[in-house]
């Protein structure tokens, strides 16, 4: 019999019952609470007259409609009426459950998948779930993370399970050493590029691999996050010691004696060498570039020396049809080189970038230097209070504000567009968030996704770089 | 939960692959605290030439006269005809409450996303596969004929066309059984409280730091 993945073996750890039928039940430790998805869970349990099962396996923050100026004026500061009430009623929600939750003025605030991991609310072996499909980011800690709808919510708040079906197991495995500049952005849009968004359906991925394992934390949840943009529910990657050097210290992680006992259980958490996949995926780190979407789905991602492709090299019907469909809601002609678009804002922050790398690594590439006058707009979000306190004691604020970025308070902000922060119809937006659908920053908004290097490369130019060159200055 | 058993409906075919999420209900309306009231802003982008908003009076909007639901001979459409990946993105249930308040009952793919496959059984919404080229004989069949209805059998899992095809689809048997029923599934779930009790007790002794309250 061949060894466990390290799927099989956090489903194991969870199962709790497998039916006759099949189905599954499943325990979650943890599940994370925001304000758009919980509101009609919350209302289901009052109308069955149902109670959360355990209450201390939650957390709440509100961060999709929270405006990221402003702020000083607390729920009453938000100018949306209705945006006002779905935060009030999360509010009122946790308060009437006894839920913990990081409300709008708590400097622990932020977006859910950054609070998580940064408060040590997710730790390595968990199962994570909430109402978001970026929750697969949770998996980089060696957990079983994924997204749930409203209807899944309340099952977990009422019964702390979910019925589930066991995913299929897929490696991708990126070995050998990524160029310099080349961060966990890009490998993940390499690897979407590669099997397309679609291409983890039915799949809980494990990245592994010596590329993999020389990225930090914060560069594997940003590969964990995108999971879910390449069609998996779930992404992971094992536990060693990065993992719990990140973890160490953090406020709801263990501590003293169980701490110990902890680090023991979590150093079992990857796959035995023995494992089988259902399918395994390699890259070769050296061929990774610097990548950049040109489209409207995350597969439609090239390096940035290369140019739009041309729908008429595409064979198959459906996918020309759709290359045709997205060069025209994008405005841009097949064999315009990447870096021959120019972009009107920029935006650096989202559940995907909005960490505290993300910012060092923007900011490295800003120092000292001013934006491109040709832009209307560039802006940081940080993903949390937290995040933002850190970067301002380490001056990158004042890096990014002389460099004439904004400097605004944490949340989704831009990657959706459900506040004040939204592209105009038409506009070009080098963004490090994970979505380039139509519409999705804004009504006509054209989205490029990078990482935040290239993001902030882009911000000095007004167009895409080749970032390579920053970094053989530096090095 | 609405149950669904059987369901005879106007096609409407969609031809584009990896409809996602954002497309079928944009951000703006996501901001509802209700599970109701969506079906005028489904496809919002697709469907209006202009920008919608909550609140805004949807009969006064320009529409998009190429977008299918908009086309005379799909008013009515309750069986929606679409291509690979549909619904990837978001994890928004907002997206089968759209296509169920707008009067959709039964959506025909090549391949779904995973969270929203799971969501439309909450919802008394059946997402089914066919094989890519079954899909592509209906497409066919849609477009040439007008009225084209279809027949969707959850008990005997199948799709029969007006004049007389059967095509056969998977779909396992707990969420059959839910849907068949209009089974609420946390009651289901709750039968087994006592074997969450006995899985927690257990994991308290495994990993007590799971369980920081005791």
């Amino acid at each position: 019999m061949s060894g466990k993945t390290l799927y099989d073996k956090l489903w194991d750890a969870h199962l709790v019952k497998e039916r006759a039928d099949g189905s599954c039940l499943i325990y979650i430790d943890r599940h994370m609470l925001h304000e758009v998805t919980s509101p009609q869970a919350f209302e289901g349990l009052r109308l069955a007259g149902r109670k959360p099962w355990r209450i201390d396996a939650n957390l709440a923050t509100v961060d999709h409609n929270v405006p990221t100026t402003g702020r000083e004026n607390g729920v009453e500061g938000i100018e949306d009426p209705i945006s006002r009430t779905q935060v009030q009623t999360l509010d009122a929600n946790c308060n009437e459950f006894g839920i913990v939750e990081y409300g709008m003025s708590d400097q622990r605030q932020g977006i859910v998948h950054v609070i998580g991991p940064e408060q040590g609310a997710t730790l390595p072996g968990m199962t994570v779930v909430c109402g978001d499909s970026h929750t697969s980011t949770h998996g980089a800690f060696g957990a079983l993370a994924h997204g749930i709808g409203t209807s899944e919510v309340e099952h977990v708040l009422a019964t702390q399970c979910l019925v589930q079906k066991k995913s299929k197991n897929m490696l991708v495995q990126v070995d050998g050493e990524l160029k310099p500049g080349i961060t966990g952005k890009d490998v993940m849009l390499a690897i979407i590029g590669k099997i397309g968004t679609a291409g983890g359906t039915g799949y809980a991925i494990e990245y592994a691999g010596s590329a993999i394992r020389s990225l930090s934390m914060e560069a594997r949840m940003t590969m964990c996050n995108m999971s879910i943009e390449a069609g998996a529910r779930a992404g992971m990657v094992a536990v060693d010691d990065r993992t719990i050097e990140y973890v160490k210290d953090r406020p709801m992680a263990p501590k003293g004696e169980m701490w110990e006992r902890a680090v023991a259980s979590w150093r079992e958490l990857k796959s035995d060498d023995d494992a089988e996949f259902d399918k395994v995926v390699h890259l070769d780190a050296a061929d990774i570039e610097p990548q950049v979407s040109w489209g409207t789905s995350p597969e439609m991602v090239t390096n940035v020396g290369d140019r739009v492709p041309d729908p008429a090299n595409e064979s198959d019907p459906i996918k020309r049809e759709g290359m045709q469909r997205a060069l025209k809601y994008m405005g841009l002609e097949p064999n315009t080189p990447m870096t021959g678009i120019q972009l009107d804002r920029i935006f650096i922050g989202s559940c995907t970038n909005a960490r505290i790398e993300d910012l060092r690594e923007a900011a490295s590439i800003l120092k000292g230097q001013t934006i491109a006058s040709t832009l209307k707009q560039a802006m940081v979000v940080p993903g949390s209070g937290m995040v933002k306190a850190q970067a301002e004691r380490e001056g990158l604020d004042r890096i990014f504000i002389d460099a004439g970025f904004e400097w605004r308070e944490p949340g989704c902000s831009m990657c959706l567009g459900m506040n004040p922060d939204q592209l105009g119809e038409g506009e070009h937006c080098a963004s490090t968030s994970n979505r380039n659908f139509e519409g999705r920053q804004g009504f006509g908004g054209r989205t490029h996704l990078v990482s935040p290097a290239m993001a902030a490369a882009a911000a000095i130019h007004g167009h895409f770089v080749d970032i390579s060159d920053y970094y053989d200055r530096a090095g | 939960m609405k149950a669904f058993t059987r369901h005879t409906g106007l096609v409407a075919p969609m031809d584009r692959s990896n409809v996602d999420t954002d497309m079928i209900i944009p951000k703006q309306f996501l901001k509802s605290i209700k599970r109701t009231g969506f079906g005028p802003n489904l496809f919002d982008e697709l469907r209006y030439l202009d920008e919608g908003q909550p609140g805004k009076d949807n009969s006064q909007r320009p529409l998009n006269p190429e977008f299918v639901l908009n086309q005379a001979r799909y008013q009515g459409a309750s069986v929606l005809l679409t291509r690979a990946n549909f619904g990837c993105g978001s994890s928004r249930e907002h997206a089968p409450w759209a296509l169920e308040d707008f009067g959709f009952r039964a959506i025909i793919a090549p391949s779904f996303a995973d969270i929203f496959y799971n969501n439309c059984f909450k919802n008394g919404l059946l997402p089914l596969v066919l094989k890519e080229e079954e899909v592509d004989e209906l497409f066919r069949a849609v477009e040439s004929v007008e009225g084209y209805a279809l027949t969707v059998d959850l008990e005997n899992q199948t799709v029969a066309t007006p004049d007389g095809k059967i095509y056969h689809f998977e779909v396992d048997e707990f969420r059959r059984h839910c849907l068949l029923n209009g089974l609420d599934d946390i009651g289901v779930t709750l039968e087994d409280a006592d074997a969450i009790q006995a899985y927690e007790e257990r994991r308290k002794q495994e990993a007590p730091w799971l369980f920081p309250a005791g």
